[in-house]
């Protein structure tokens, strides 16, 4: 029997993402195994790929430690929103199925390195991390929590942005959490933001960026307008690190950029200086 | 926009239209109209002196205040001057520097907000556009003075918010106040920015829409024919009306007045409060 008459055999093959990993940065293909170990870290060129909320919550807090607060508070649709692809509700339902998460945002009680705090972490996979009036809620509900138990407040930044579908109350989220957070400030408990690729828009231009200490993973996108707006409102080209974590602490506006595996000791670190 | 009929309702996108208007009175018109002193406070102390936000002490009917606002051009050299009301984070911490002084000084403040948005530039970033608008609204949220603001043509988005977090928000009838432009939201969302007409609409972005939503607590009526056709008219309502928030606010201790502003922004806007 010549090849060419050999009966095909189904595939039984390993799936290829199941071995490699490609880093979204660079487009390395790292083995699955060393990418999963590094954090999701890319060993080549050190890009901090997106981490879920559940990820993120196990690496930086002390084991069996991390209470949800606020878990049923979800999105809310106050505009009765509709476009070109459907209802906000229905994609927001969608949303909620598909990640087994209610907001773009998970907060808890947690410790680190046996400090307690209060710490809120948003996760990209919901409606891209897009900032809604159930998202301004928790965030707020957690300071206020943070303040009632004299706790530090830790923030975990990844979001695009206002959640255009929630429209001008989207909006007002930005004042709603930064007077929250001011509230803190006023009281003298710390709080701590860090941003994460990618953090950007209103959530930048909120309380991401009002930290006591403003932190940050290497390479995450940190910026207000977006790089396309921007390049056709000036009419000229953008520098490649434009809008980098390390373009913002350049700048002036990041106390630190923290690698993924040193985050939690940083926290904690930090944390002691605060008096806690 | 003569084809527009006034004496018929107007959609969201026609309001759209009427509140980009020029001949629409600017805040150097409502500087003149209403205030019998005005002494301009000029930069940030840090970087320079943004045109396209400005601010003073300002007398209002015998009441000194502080005066912060936006400001647009009437002519093109205006424009590029002003920035077409595109404020650099100049322009963001001036106005925070003049909200802190109101403070000090126990001068209740008065934003005219108008604004396609916070500039969207290079420069604009690298100095921090999202930490200035962000500062601004941890200490606008503090004040310890009356913070009235009056949107009165183009609400634009963290732009205008920036300077647009207070005690009583009062808009004008074809103002518009959107989180992001319906030409914005209709590139995104739509893929297509000509459907800018629906994105209007779905995204309530006008007066009576932000009133139903809680967003907003009054609304100044215009002249009949829009603010444009009788600016002389439109900038004594605007007069009247914050001079009646001055007389309620200005009677209330700070605290009070600083308790009652996180109240309102603890329900304002939320999913579950």
């Amino acid at each position: 029997m010549s090849w060419f008459e050999k009966p095909a055999t189904p595939s039984v093959r390993t799936p290829m993402e199941a071995i490699w990993a490609v880093c979204p940065a660079c487009k390395s293909y790292v083995p699955r195994e060393e990418w999963t170990a590094a954090q999701r870290v890319c060993s080549r060129c050190n890009f901090h790929d997106r981490l879920t909320s559940r990820e993120r919550i196990d690496l930086i807090t002390d084991a069996g430690s991390f209470q949800e607060l606020n878990a049923k508070v979800t999105f809310a649709d106050p505009l009765k929103f509709e476009d070109a692809s459907g209802p906000y509700a229905a994609k927001a339902t969608a949303t909620v199925a598909k990640t087994g998460l209610n907001e773009a945002i998970v907060t808890g009680n947690a410790k680190i390195e046996g400090i307690g705090v209060v710490l809120g972490v948003m996760d990209f996979r919901f409606l891209g991390g897009s900032l809604g009036s159930g998202t301004g809620d928790r965030i707020l509900l957690a300071a206020e929590e943070a303040l009632a138990k004299r706790r530090p407040y830790i923030v975990f930044s990844a979001s695009g942005g206002a959640r255009m579908h929630e429209g001008i109350v989207s909006l007002m989220q930005m004042a709603r959490t930064c007077a929250a957070i001011a509230r803190l400030q006023g009281a003298g408990i710390p709080y701590i933001s860090v941003l994460t690729d990618p953090t950007t828009g209103g959530v930048s231009a909120s309380y991401a960026m009002v930290g006591d200490i403003n932190l940050a993973e290497p390479k995450a996108l940190i910026g207000f307008a977006g790089r396309r707006v921007i390049e056709q409102t000036i009419k000229q080209k953008l520098p490649d690190d434009f809008q980098t974590a390390e373009y913002l602490q350049e700048h002036g506006f990041l106390d630190h950029i923290v690698e993924r595996k040193e985050m939690k000791a940083f926290l904690a670190k930090t944390l002691r200086y605060a008096g806690c | 926009m003569s084809d527009i009929d006034f004496t018929k309702p107007l959609t969201p996108w026609q309001i759209v239209q009427v509140a980009r208007m020029s001949g629409r009175p600017l805040i150097g018109d409502y500087i003149k109209g209403m205030c019998s002193d005005f002494i301009e406070l000029h930069g940030d102390r840090v970087f320079g002196d943004d045109r396209g936000m400005i601010g003073g002490f300002a007398t209002i009917g015998g009441e000194r205040v502080m005066l912060i606002g936006h400001q647009k051009g009437k002519s093109v050299e205006e424009n590029i001057k002003t920035n077409f009301g595109m404020a650099n984070p100049e322009g963001y911490r001036k106005a925070m520097r003049l909200m802190r002084l109101a403070e000090k000084y126990h001068l209740p403040v008065i934003a005219l907000v108008d604004t396609p948005g916070a500039y969207p530039g290079l420069e604009a970033e690298a100095r921090g556009q999202a930490e200035a608008i962000a500062k601004n609204l941890t200490v606008m949220a503090g004040l310890r003075t009356p913070y009235i603001i009056v949107v009165t043509g183009e609400g634009g988005s963290g732009g205008a918010l920036g300077i647009a977090v207070g005690d009583t928000v009062l808009m004008l009838q074809y103002a518009v106040y959107s989180v992001i432009s319906p030409e914005g939201c209709a590139s995104i969302l739509w893929r297509d920015g000509k459907k800018a007409p629906e994105a209007a609409k779905a995204m309530k972005i006008t007066a009576d829409s932000l009133l139903k939503l809680g967003i907003i607590d009054e609304i100044l009526p215009e002249p009949t024919g829009a603010a444009h056709s009788d600016p002389r008219a439109m900038v004594k309502t605007v007069k009247a009306a914050v001079l009646k928030c001055i007389k309620e606010l200005k009677v209330l201790p700070a605290d009070e007045l600083v308790v009652r502003r996180y109240a309102k922004l603890r329900r304002m806007g939320s999913a579950t409060l």
